[in-house]
């Protein structure tokens, strides 16, 4: 299980949109154990999408259980073909990228969104999910169709009283 | 050979300064990093870093007719440092309230000796003249925990000042 380079930004690949995975065979499962090495060889990443190592296919890893203080989360995940079928709510995150070093910044995604996806037998699995690990699996899926957090970074000036305070 | 230094321009503020600034340096050039810009009340203030094969001498000289003719304020000074060297703040504060003297002072004070240290701090006055309100937005690192944190901002609560600590939690994928 060899991790694998972790490509950063400005590589174009980053840039391009995945393909639908169609075959669930040997070779999908051996590079799925490469993403997760690739994924835990990275400084603290809760989560890895298949273009970040130049595969331009539609695998994510997703992983918020080992958070320092816990979130609600559904374990390790890995999704093949993931879509998120709906979301509500919306609020602001900090984020970072294995493909964006040195860099963090705020970005607005859904609060809870409904994610249809198949597992690595292609099985079809539905979650509910919310909070970290939603951002964690946009964030991911953004990747898939070439997107970079960089894309969505809203000023941290509009952090000034961007939470619930008006719910006080 | 190059080095790093840091430009503070201050003056009235009016369009262009930014372009004709960076005009300049990079005619001479110059390769710019990171920067802080900002209007405060009338003024546009800039600390921008440059980096730059010039010894300070001829870069201050190369900079003072620009100086003049925009009628700012310019200093340059050698900097220690350079790029890709971003400590990630894990603590964010939000203080808010009535404006008056002595604000910052105690909020920054109990916070470090809280073990605090501030990476980026921007506040504003908001309001108006009659009714003030100061804001100030704060993020930086706490050595000690967030509950030191929040025990020693306690006190100042009863003084009506607003203050919301929160960890920020970095979400790397």
């Amino acid at each position: 299980m060899p991790a694998r380079d972790i490509l950063v930004y400005p590589d174009e690949r980053l840039k391009y949109e995945s393909m639908e995975v169609e075959s669930f065979d040997d070779e999908l499962q051996e590079f799925i154990m490469d993403l997760e090495a690739s994924r835990c060889a990275g400084p603290g990443a809760v989560g890895i999408a298949a273009p970040q190592v130049g595969r331009l296919q539609r695998i994510v890893i997703v992983d918020v259980s080992a958070m320092r203080k816990s979130v609600p989360n559904h374990g390790h995940l890995v999704l093949i073909n993931p879509v998120i079928a709906e979301w509500e709510g919306h609020e602001i995150g900090r984020e970072g990228c294995l493909s964006v070093p040195d860099f963090t910044g705020n970005v607005i995604r859904a609060q809870r969104i409904r994610l249809q996806a198949q597992d690595p037998h292609g099985e079809l699995c539905e979650f509910e999910m919310q909070g970290f690990e939603a951002r964690a699996v946009q964030h991911e899926i953004d990747h898939l169709d070439g997107l970079l957090f960089l894309d969505r970074v809203v000023s941290r000036r509009t952090d000034i009283f961007r939470r619930k305070v008006y719910k006080k | 050979m190059s080095q790093w230094y840091m430009l503070t321009l201050v003056g009235q503020d009016r369009p262009g300064i930014v372009s004709q600034l960076t005009q300049v340096l990079y005619e001479a050039g110059c390769n710019l990093g990171e920067a802080s810009m900002i209007r405060l009340a009338g003024n546009f203030t800039t600390m921008l870093m440059v980096h730059s094969a010039l010894p300070q001498r001829d870069l201050e000289s190369l900079l003072k007719p620009l100086a003049d003719r925009l009628d700012v304020r310019l200093h340059v000074d050698a900097i220690a440092g350079s790029l890709h060297d971003h400590p990630a703040s894990d603590v964010r504060i939000t203080v808010y309230g009535a404006d008056r003297a002595g604000i910052v002072a105690r909020v920054t004070s109990a916070l470090a000796e809280a073990g605090f240290n501030i990476l980026d701090l921007e506040s504003t006055v908001g309001g108006n003249e009659q009714s003030p309100i100061y804001m100030m937005y704060i993020e930086g690192q706490a050595a000690q925990g967030l509950d030191e944190l929040r025990d020693a901002v306690r006190p100042l609560a009863d003084e009506d000042i607003d203050i919301t600590i929160e960890a920020v939690d970095i979400m790397v994928g």
